[in-house]
């Protein structure tokens, strides 16, 4: 078991002759990832990768029937893919795009929410289940099968602990990545939610950063609803602010947001924080055994 | 990295009431702009930042040659970091009410959302901090927008008898379509003064603007002014690096935001002082490496280098030869350290051994090693 994604998973690739949708559509074809078509309007009757090009998402639904996309299309025409793969009922649509105007994901986000689909991002990572589907540009050979569920708001941090966990013999059911901007699809509370009902995770990390609310709210939910250990890492201890620290999303503003802020909420709700992403296996192990 | 401009203009072409003024960049200009506005007038310091009034950054003057020995005072004044090159001269006027009213993204809710407060003129943060309650909000509809209904609600639970409501409903309509059309993260009028007259209108102002949608905006992108930023912070805004300045001795080069914060924290732990955010994006290319080593070396507090490339689908050979090329085009002096992981590591390591750099696998290890190398060099 895992989370949103498996081998049974049928996945789409919207802008897939892009030069970012045709590299990653070949890196997830090698890992093994069911990729069962691609999107590009005026690429119908080409492939990639083994996987036949279409001209539109209705297209594609009708010949190879997806039921998750991934979207590789440029920030300027990515909510008009999300839109595409939402009204064509896509049960689960990534985005990875990254740039996208805040504003714009605004009513992109309520259409995707009241149609009763799951769009996770934009600006993430995508979504790994290891030795089954690796939906996203991570590097999949850090990844091993394992219990530890994983949830984060970065990419190459993420890969960081990642690979840490793999080191220490530690596997994951699956790593999700939800993305840096200040309006994403999935949240924390989400993919905790699910994390809990899986029965093949046994525990959790979460990889937060500075900005927005999201792991103070996650801290609460953790203390009602979370039963599994949950081990926690926040980035930006040191960041100034009313700065930017890359991601959209990541920024302290008017006191909320920082760091302490959010550690001290986890801690109170029972979640152990790493002080470095390299002390993230030891108290998973400590978490399991307590 | 958002634009923070004060901008009356852009309240004024959205038929904003404003108590109207003109800037100033010398105290003569400031003097000549008192005596046409023929009344008494504020002189305001134009910086990015607030606590203005606090700082002695704003001050009343009866005469033209009161405003002019206020300007000479104002400009050049340092308000929290930030040199004083303008200020504003406005009438000044009967306050009789100062209100907050702004337009900002609620991210938790994920919409727009319209606040204000009775506490105007005061640092909006601190109100939320230590009277929340006293912070009205309504949620703009994702599809339809702010309603009439909902600006008059605020404005009525804001204590304002209704001929100002209607006054007040009809600005934060229009402050709302302004964030909107803009593609504004913060709309802000603070204060929102009600006069004796009982005329509202904007004081003082603050916009954000997001620059995910400047491609749409080639008006905000002109409004810009570049002399209110850190110039390294420009320079790499244009070589499309996230970089932002911090107060330590040891720079930082790393792949990926989440990463390069998670870096800085490990050099503190170590003991050290980063001296910047520094994201080269994901790939780590030669060209990105050559104009991050640009952005590092100018800062003349940097005493040595950490770059952390976590290689995952870049690799790791690749990137050392990229490091190795980079510093073929840019002088560094100071000593540097590489972590570099992922697919081709060692190969990586080796290439970077044999041009003399200490490279490393793990993050804390590099963290440590660069630390140690500025103790050897102070």
């Amino acid at each position: 078991m895992s989370i949103l994604v498996n081998s049974e998973s049928r996945i789409l690739v919207q802008g897939i002759t892009g030069k970012e949708g045709s590299f990653h559509t070949s890196q997830m074809v090698e890992y093994g990832t069911p990729v069962v078509g691609g999107v590009t309007p005026g690429g119908a009757g080409k492939s990639v990768a083994g996987a036949p090009v279409f001209d539109t998402v209705a297209a594609a639904v009708e010949a190879v029937q997806p039921n998750v996309s991934i979207i590789f299309v440029p920030a300027r025409f990515a909510p008009d893919a999300i839109y595409e793969a939402a009204d064509n009922n896509i049960p689960f649509i990534i985005c990875i795009t990254e740039g996208i105007p805040i504003l714009d994901m605004v009513p992109v986000y309520r259409h995707v929410k009241d149609k009763g689909l799951r769009l996770l991002g934009p600006n993430c990572p995508g979504i790994i289940t290891p030795g089954e589907a690796k939906v996203g540009i991570m590097p999949g050979f850090i990844h091993e099968r394992g219990p530890i569920g994983l949830v984060s708001r970065s990419g190459t941090l993420t890969y960081e602990v990642v690979d840490a966990l793999t080191r220490a013999g530690l596997g994951q059911s699956t790593a999700i990545g939800i993305g840096g901007d200040p309006i994403i699809g999935t949240s924390f509370i989400d993919a905790l939610e699910l994390f809990q009902a899986d029965p093949a995770t046994e525990a959790i990390v979460m990889i937060g950063e500075i900005g927005g609310t999201d792991e103070e709210d996650a801290a609460a939910y953790i203390a009602e609803h979370v039963t599994k250990p949950v081990v926690g890492f926040i980035a930006g201890r040191t960041a100034p602010p009313g700065k930017r620290m890359g991601h959209a999303g990541a920024i302290i503003s008017g006191g909320s947001g920082t760091a302490d802020g959010k550690i001290a909420a986890l801690n109170a709700a029972g979640v152990n924080v790493a002080l470095r992403p390299s002390d993230v296996p030891g108290l998973i192990r400590d978490a399991r055994s307590a | 990295m958002f634009t923070n401009i004060r901008q009356p203009e852009v309240l004024a072409s959205y038929r904003i009431p404003v108590n109207a003024g003109r800037v100033a960049e010398t105290p003569a200009e400031a003097k000549a702009i008192a005596e046409e506005l023929g009344s008494a007038v504020a002189v305001k310091s134009q910086v990015h930042t607030g606590g203005r009034g606090k700082a002695g950054g704003i001050k009343l003057a009866k005469s033209p040659a009161e405003a002019e020995a206020a300007a000479e005072k104002i400009l050049g004044m340092d308000i929290n970091g930030h040199t004083v090159h303008k200020v504003l001269i406005v009438p000044a006027v009967d306050i009789q009410r100062e209100i907050y009213l702004g337009v900002i993204l609620d991210r938790a809710q994920r919409q727009v959302s319209l606040m204000a407060s009775a506490e105007g003129g005061v640092d909006i943060e601190t109100v939320a901090r230590e009277t929340p309650e006293k912070i009205v909000r309504v949620l703009a509809d994702p599809y339809l927008g702010l309603h009439a209904w909902q600006a008059r609600e605020v404005g009525f639970a804001l204590g304002l008898d209704a001929k100002q409501v209607g006054q007040f409903a009809d600005i934060a309509l229009k402050l709302y379509k302004a964030f909107m059309e803009t593609d504004a993260t913060l709309a802000e009028i603070n204060p929102l003064i009600v006069t004796g007259d009982g005329t509202v209108m904007a004081l003082d102002s603050k916009m954000s603007f997001d620059d995910n949608a400047l491609f749409r905006h080639a008006d905000i992108q002109d409004m810009r002014d570049l002399a209110e930023e850190e110039p390294t912070e420009i320079d790499a805004k244009a070589s499309g690096i996230s970089f932002v300045k911090l107060t330590g001795n040891i720079g930082c080069i790393v792949n990926g935001a989440g990463l390069a914060m998670a870096t800085m924290d490990a050099v503190k732990l170590s003991g050290g002082d980063p001296a910047n955010f520094l994201d080269v994006g994901g790939g780590a290319s030669a060209d990105q490496v050559a104009n991050a080593f640009t952005l590092v070396t100018a800062d003349p507090a940097v005493k040595a280098i950490l770059i952390n490339i976590f290689g995952g689908i870049t690799r790791g050979d690749v990137v050392a030869q990229g490091i190795r090329e980079a510093l073929g085009r840019v002088q560094v002096t100071v000593p540097i350290v590489v972590r570099l992981s992922g697919t081709n590591a060692t190969e990586g390591q080796a290439i970077l051994a044999e041009a003399g750099i200490t490279a490393v696998d793990s993050m804390d290890e590099a963290a440590r090693k660069v630390v140690e190398s500025v103790g050897q060099a102070a």
